[in-house]
């Protein structure tokens, strides 16, 4: 080739120069466990199934979701959302309201009729579920999934354990409530109502089981010594809300008032209004920022009209009074007696102190160990007598729906592997995507949308429930707060950001790949990345 | 301004792209289409951010264009970094000319492509802060007094890095330099010195001129693509730190530039016949000591002990900017 004047080199590109050469430290993409995920009690993928609700596929939503939990729309009800409370957008503004998304997909599936994946092949193995409670329930799901047959034995006359015979309709409607039972008994798993099982060694023996998961709950309710005279009206809170299941609905009175101060307190106070009550106070011995009950829930209850006696303990209960003492907070914080009195008109006393165990079906299994009223259980779910487990309330942990739906999903993922002759491994956690993980900057202001709640006058005069769902505009409004934390949500800034053009783009889904050939390791996608899914590690050199 | 930030999205559009858009909102620099008009393998330091930002502006310019554009450029690092004989990253029709000519090379450029009625042809210019401010500036004055059809695009890195770090009259007061050492009692560059290039090609009442930097690509983007709306002279000033002479870790290069803007030191900013017509707020303002701190030609303001009076005067330029562009978001 011809060339000017003193040109002697064809040109060239300078894709010829591999600057990747130069690189001491390499980016990495990793994924990040988000805040949210690491404390949902049910070990949900919060971050994903946000991720899909952002792009409005709510199906593929709810279906990474049920992958953790079978029961969305009664979580989105009833979930105290401790991700929420962990959740890194709340240093921003304020947490992604996780728990109405998770509300608002699990009406949407019931409303669309959506029908969990089919079971896994038979494995031919048969396992015993004792007690149809959220624990129960899951387990059997995740079990049914996994291809085992499954058969529940439950006391009562209907499925869901505390969230029916507990939790006010109010707050969780009955039948949003069967429709998610409904949907696990159609993955094929039988259940037996009014069946109570009275020796577990029998049950597993007789029906051949390979394999038992309990969870009985708690249910003995717990007593205080209050002197009384016989016309005294003395009641207690899990008899109480249980009858609200009945056709007679207990007779409380004009004046009621509810000893303790826990979730439970609230709601039979609550209740107690909704029933006609004038009058429904609660006494506690502490004070607001002791109560057990949650803010919310004691804000809800101060709203529909309800009393709370702070610092107070019951001294006698008498026909229509009761006498009252007042409390004082030492230097530890622990209440203790004044010796001032008062008295205060009662038609009813309705105790609400907590719940012990029936253990009494584990009388004959050998080998268990219990305290404190509770059974104990290994990392896997599984008591010291092999092939039992157990989970819910009736093993050492916080007392809740997300909880025990949790321990049910571990059970089953431990009983199948269990059964399979091997251990459950679940893998490595992720590190945790930490709010300094992130480059906040990215993010724009977006306040936080709340749930619209019944009016005020409704809400005494009916059981309708109080907290109502997002729309399908505001729904995805609020999951697109979530930042993703740790999690790649192809913003495409490390593939813009590059200086060197190191960053190939793979296409929707896909993610991102580094062309180390010419990534020079200056860092930048790293530290430009909003969500925090790209390390910079030292180059092996 | 503009561009129209979208409300409420995942993360807005602060974000180069992100799979939610529509296509059309989506920069140009998230598409798998962009043109990448300075390739792979150029010899930048790592981090540079004067080759993120030519990449940035002329990718846009080249898609505004449908690739119907021709770029004159000074002599500098971009130039050295990219074309090294006989390699070049340049994928656009470049020329290299000299280090104090490139405005007088675009001029004679676009009269030909006049002479020749290829008016689809667009052209732009492009250098450094020292080829820009200094040495070209004649040539430059003289381009916009003509109000000839080209884009000149300054990438301020605030020194003339390629030849070691010597002052420009863009070096900002204070820093440190080859040639304003930290000595003596007021160490680093003076206060008082330099030339406000925008305000004064703001002067010269040309069709555009606007400022931008490589933290805010969507801005970026659309100020090029108004730019390339106007026929006449047009100026376009891209703020681009630079790690080297700035003595920041290559990763912070659009976080100095982010950092730039929201403390005022950098007020962001369009003008059309001599006018501002928009300004980039502050989104969450921040002191100068946050942008001053990482950067080492900066160092003598902090070690062996804070030279508060000097932070004051740098605090209080940044000041009058937010006030003279109306920089913050309730003003
Ligand atoms: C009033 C109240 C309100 C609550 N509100 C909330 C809330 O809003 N959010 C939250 O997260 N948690 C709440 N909780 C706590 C929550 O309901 C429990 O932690 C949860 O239901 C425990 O689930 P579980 O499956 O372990 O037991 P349970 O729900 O108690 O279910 C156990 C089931 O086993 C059955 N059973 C018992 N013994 C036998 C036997 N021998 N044979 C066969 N079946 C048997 C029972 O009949 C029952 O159906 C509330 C609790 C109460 C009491
Ligand atoms: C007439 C002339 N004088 C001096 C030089 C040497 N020189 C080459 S680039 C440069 C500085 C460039 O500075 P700037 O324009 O700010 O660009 P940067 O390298 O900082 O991007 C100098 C002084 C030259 N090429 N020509
Ligand atoms: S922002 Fe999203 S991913 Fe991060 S903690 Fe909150 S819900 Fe989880
Ligand atoms: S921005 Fe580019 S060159 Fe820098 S570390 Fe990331 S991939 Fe490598
Ligand atoms: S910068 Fe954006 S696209 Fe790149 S890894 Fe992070 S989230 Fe994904
Ligand atoms: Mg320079």
């Amino acid at each position: 080739m011809r060339k000017p004047f003193a040109i002697t080199l064809d040109p060239g590109s300078s894709l010829a120069n591999h600057t990747g050469s130069w690189r001491t430290l390499r980016p990495e993409y990793l994924d990040r466990l988000p805040p949210c995920n690491n404390a949902c009690p049910a070990g949900e993928n919060i971050q994903a199934w946000l991720f899909q609700a952002e792009s409005g596929d709510y199906e593929a939503a709810w279906r990474s979701l049920v992958q953790n939990n079978p029961m969305p729309a009664v979580m989105g009800r009833v979930c105290y959302h401790p991700c929420e409370g962990a959740c890194n957008r709340a240093q921003l503004d304020s947490s992604v309201g996780i728990n109405s998304v998770e509300h608002f997909l699990g009406d949407e599936a019931l409303r669309r009729g959506w029908k969990f994946d089919p079971p896994a092949a038979p494995t031919g193995r048969k396992v015993l579920v004792v007690g149809a409670g959220p624990s129960g329930l899951s387990a059997a799901y995740h079990l049914a999934r996994l291809g085992h047959a499954v058969e529940i034995r439950e006391a009562g006359p209907m499925a869901g354990g505390m969230m029916r015979f507990g939790i006010p309709k109010y707050r969780l409607p009955r039948d949003v409530l069967d429709a998610e039972v409904r949907r696990i008994l159609d993955l094929g798993v039988k259940l037996t109502l009014n069946a109570k099982v009275d020796d577990v060694m029998v049950a597993k023996q007789e029906g051949g089981f390979d394999a038992v998961f309990l969870a009985v709950g708690a249910h003995i309710a717990k007593r205080a010594y209050i002197p009384a005279n016989e016309a005294a009206k003395i009641m207690d809170a899990v008899s109480v809300l249980r009858g609200m299941e009945g056709a007679d609905k207990p007779l409380l009175g004009r004046r009621v008032v509810v000893y303790g101060g826990g979730n439970t307190a609230i709601d039979v106070a609550r209740t107690a209004k909704r029933l006609g009550a004038e009058e429904a106070m609660i006494v506690y011995r502490r004070t607001r920022e002791k109560m057990p009950a949650h803010d919310f829930e004691v804000q809800d209850a101060l709203e529909e009209g309800v009393l709370i006696k702070w610092l107070s303990t019951i001294k006698e209960a008498g026909e229509g009074a009761i006498t009252v003492e007042k409390m004082e907070l030492d230097a530890k914080g622990v209440p203790q007696p004044t010796g001032e009195f008062e008295k205060l008109e009662a038609d009813s006393v309705v105790l609400a102190l907590g719940q012990d165990v029936d253990l009494s079906l584990l009388d004959r299994v050998p080998g268990l160990e219990i305290a404190d009223g509770v059974v104990k259980v290994g990392a896997n779910m599984m008591t010291a007598h092999p092939g039992i487990f157990a989970g819910g309330d009736m093993v050492p942990a916080e007392r809740t729906v997300t909880v025990a739906i949790g321990h049910g999903k571990k059970a089953a993922r431990n009983i199948d592997a269990w059964l399979r002759g091997g251990t459950y491994d679940p893998g490595p956690k992720h590190e945790l995507a930490a709010f300094d993980k992130l480059n906040a900057w990215y993010y724009s202001d977006a306040p936080k949308t709340v749930r619209p709640m019944l009016d005020l006058q409704k809400r005494i005069t009916s059981f309708d429930e109080v907290v109502l769902s997002l729309d399908a505009n505001t729904a995805l409004f609020e999951a697109r707060r979530c930042l993703s934390c740790g999690n790649c949500f192809e913003c495409d800034n490390c593939y813009g950001v590059c200086p060197d053009n190191a960053v190939v783009k793979l296409g929707p889904g896909n993610r991102f790949r580094f062309n180390y050939d010419y990534c020079k390791g200056c860092g930048v996608c790293a530290a430009e990345c909003p969500c925090g899914a790209i390390r910079m590690v030292p180059e092996e050199i | 301004m503009s561009f129209q930030p979208v409300k409420f999205y995942q993360t807005g559009t602060f974000t180069v792209g992100n799979r939610l858009l529509p296509d059309g909102e989506r920069s140009v620099q998230s598409t798998v289409r962009r043109h990448n008009s300075l390739n792979s393998g150029h010899r930048a330091c790592q981090g540079c951010g004067e080759a993120l930002g030519a990449r940035y502006a002329i990718d846009a310019a080249m898609e505004v264009t449908g690739g119907q554009l021709i770029a004159a450029n000074a002599t500098g690092c971009l130039e050295v970094f990219s074309t090294p004989y006989p390699e070049t990253s340049w994928q656009v029709p470049w020329i290299h000319s000299l280090f104090g000519n490139t405005a007088a090379v675009a001029t004679g450029i676009a009269a030909a492509l006049r002479v020749k009625g290829r008016e689809d042809v667009r052209v732009v210019a492009q250098g450094g802060d020292g080829g820009t401010t200094d040495i070209g500036f004649g040539c430059l004055s003289g381009m916009f007094e003509r109000n000839d059809d080209v884009l000149y695009i300054c990438y301020d890195n605030g020194a003339y890095m390629n030849t070691g770090v010597q002052r420009s009259s863009a070096t900002p007061p204070a820093a440190r330099t080859a040639t304003t050492a930290a000595v003596g009692s007021t160490p680093g560059n003076t206060f008082g010195q330099g030339k406000d290039l925008p305000a004064i090609a703001m002067a010269h009442g040309i069709p555009y001129v606007a400022t931008a930097t490589v933290s805010e690509l969507r801005d970026l983007e659309a100020k090029v693509r108004r730019a390339m709306e106007f026929r006449g002279a047009r100026y376009l000033h891209i703020l681009v730190p630079c790690p080297l002479g700035w003595g920041h870790d290559s990763s912070l290069t659009i976080r100095m530039a982010r950092l730039a803007h929201e403390s005022g030191i950098f007020p962001v900013f369009e003008a059309e016949n001599g006018e501002v017509t928009g300004v980039a707020k502050i989104r969450r303002q921040v002191p100068v000591e946050e942008y001053l701190k990482p950067q080492k030609r900066y160092a003598h303001l902090f070690s062996p002990r804070p030279n508060e009076d000097v932070i004051r005067r740098i605090q209080a330029q940044a000041d009058r900017n937010i006030r003279r562009y109306r920089l913050l978001q309730d003003s």
